[in-house]
């Protein structure tokens, strides 16, 4: 008799839902962008689920993957979030969330988040910055990135288009792409296009959302609902 | 004002510090994890890692010389087949006087690393002085060991210059600690061994040595597929660590082996007539 443990033969505590997630660092912005699509296997099961998430006015996450751990994840970072608000009497700034989300990925090492993350914001000079994650918490400042079913399709267009240089480059150049935000946002709904085209997961829905000194301005447009 | 409000309930149990009152606490590791409730522990984590595919990273290496030591390490992550990114800082500065390499899962390598410069900077403040190289690489060691056979993968240099001089060891997750003079650490590392075997003096100057490194990770790169990206050398001198250089490892190739010259290049394929009939 099992000793409260699950041994069914194929259960798996963890589904893959599909999805696609981008995130751009400009100069004075950042740009998050997500498609709408919620999956199981082949049922799409809504058209209408977002996987962008607010944690203040600097930072918006986006993730892929096990949409259940995802919520969990969220939750777990907005009450640190307040946490450290009512506490310090201000909001976490982007790099500070980065590196939470980082710990709070890596607290489930032996259980991990099946949640693939970007994260994207204003850093404490107000440049965009965009943080890039592996489940178990591994992360990295970058000027672009994406994460989800469609990334390998995505990623070789943003690394063709966007022009960032490596921030391991000695002496150091500018991360950030130099695109202005209107180029930025054309590059991102031309390559959520083509994914949705040539990718079973994506489609249906784009979310953007923009950060930038006047605030988080929130896009959405139809992609291909087959 | 902003309040002081007690919010024990809300940090995870891993990351609760034990009180310095209990003398035990210091042996044991400073963080503990959950565990999923599962018959074969084992089983669920070779499928986890099946599934998330963690980024690993690849050819790192190190050499102590007459002039300090030399860190160089290569930037690419893979997961699975897909290049997850070119741009991963495989040379941790845990602090000025003490860098650490990545190789193997990236995340182990940041976070124990991450907890490892916690750990130097409270020895500094508990005792009032630096923490060696050598005390550095055996609270990493230590607390690795403690995990052994739960599957982190990690295997790392951890240098500097302490008031022994320059030093160098090499930690690994299977619980290993090893002092030595030079070692790569990566499924590159056996192509960065062959450059530094056959080019390593002990008396070379700084600019040899640093140029030693960067040939042997652009090498490593050239024939090694999980390796690439930027090439990234730092040297470790009594006053601490300083990055030398950052550079592409294509942009390295047309320096070695120029355009004109490229007939002299390894492995270069001539342009061939396509095949006919």
């Amino acid at each position: 008799m099992a000793r409260g443990f699950k041994e069914h033969a194929t259960w798996s505590p963890y589904e893959n839902n599909g999805g696609t997630c981008v995130a751009i660092a400009g100069l004075d912005y950042c740009i998050v962008a997500a498609d709408t699509r919620l999956s199981l296997g082949y049922s799409i099961l809504t058209r209408g689920h977002s996987k962008l998430f607010k944690l203040s006015d600097t930072a918006v996450m986006a993730s892929s993957g096990f949409q259940a751990d995802v919520r969990t994840l969220q939750k777990n970072l907005e009450a640190r979030q307040k946490g450290y608000y009512h506490q310090h009497g201000k909001p976490m700034s982007c790099p500070g969330m980065a590196q939470l989300l980082s710990n709070t990925l890596y607290y489930k090492r032996f259980f991990p988040y099946y949640s693939f993350n970007v994260l994207g914001g204003l850093d404490t000079e107000g440049k965009g910055c965009v943080y890039t994650y592996d489940a178990v918490g591994s992360y990295e400042r970058t000027g672009y990135s994406t994460q989800g079913s469609g990334a390998e399709l995505i990623m070789p267009i943003l690394d063709n288009q966007l022009k960032s240089a490596s921030p391991l480059l000695y002496p150091p150049r500018e991360t950030a792409t130099p695109l202005t935000e209107q180029e930025a946002l054309e590059i991102v709904k031309d390559t959520f296009a083509s994914a949705t085209e040539r990718q079973i997961y994506t489609g249906d829905g784009l979310e953007i959302v923009v950060i930038n000194k006047d605030g988080i301005h929130k896009e959405y447009l139809d992609l291909k609902k087959d | 004002m902003a309040m002081a409000l007690d919010f024990s309930g809300l940090e995870p149990a891993s990351l609760r510090q034990h009180s310095y009152s209990d003398p035990a606490a210091h042996w044991e590791p400073q963080c503990s994890f959950p565990l999923p409730k599962v018959a074969d522990l084992d089983g669920f984590q070779k499928a986890a890692v099946d599934l998330l595919k963690p980024a690993h990273g690849t050819t790192t290496l190190a050499f102590e010389f007459q002039g300090g030591i030399i860190v160089a390490a290569d930037s690419r992550a893979s997961m699975g087949q897909y290049i997850s990114s070119q741009s991963v800082k495989k040379i941790l500065e845990i602090n000025p006087y003490l860098l650490g390499t990545m190789a193997g899962g990236a995340a182990d390598c940041q976070f124990w690393q991450r907890n490892l410069g916690t750990r130097c900077r409270l020895h500094e403040l508990a005792n009032k002085r630096r923490i060696s190289v050598a005390g550095a690489s055996k609270l990493l060691a230590n607390t690795l060991y403690s995990y052994r056979g739960m599957g982190l993968s990690m295997g790392t240099m951890i240098a500097g210059w302490d008031e022994t001089g320059p030093a160098l060891f090499y930690v690994d997750s299977e619980g290993g600690r090893t002092k030595g003079t030079l070692f790569s650490v990566g499924s590159g590392s056996t192509y960065a061994y062959g450059i530094l075997d056959s080019g390593y003096k002990f008396e070379m100057s700084v600019e040899e040595a640093v140029e030693l490194g960067r040939r042997a990770i652009y090498h490593a790169t050239f024939r090694d597929g999980a390796s690439g990206g930027v090439a990234s050398v730092y040297h470790i001198g009594p006053q601490g660590w300083k990055k030398i250089s950052g550079d592409d490892v294509s942009e390295l190739h047309y320096q070695y082996y120029p355009p004109e010259s490229q007939a002299s290049a390894p492995d270069v394929v001539e342009e061939q007539p396509m095949q006919q009939g």
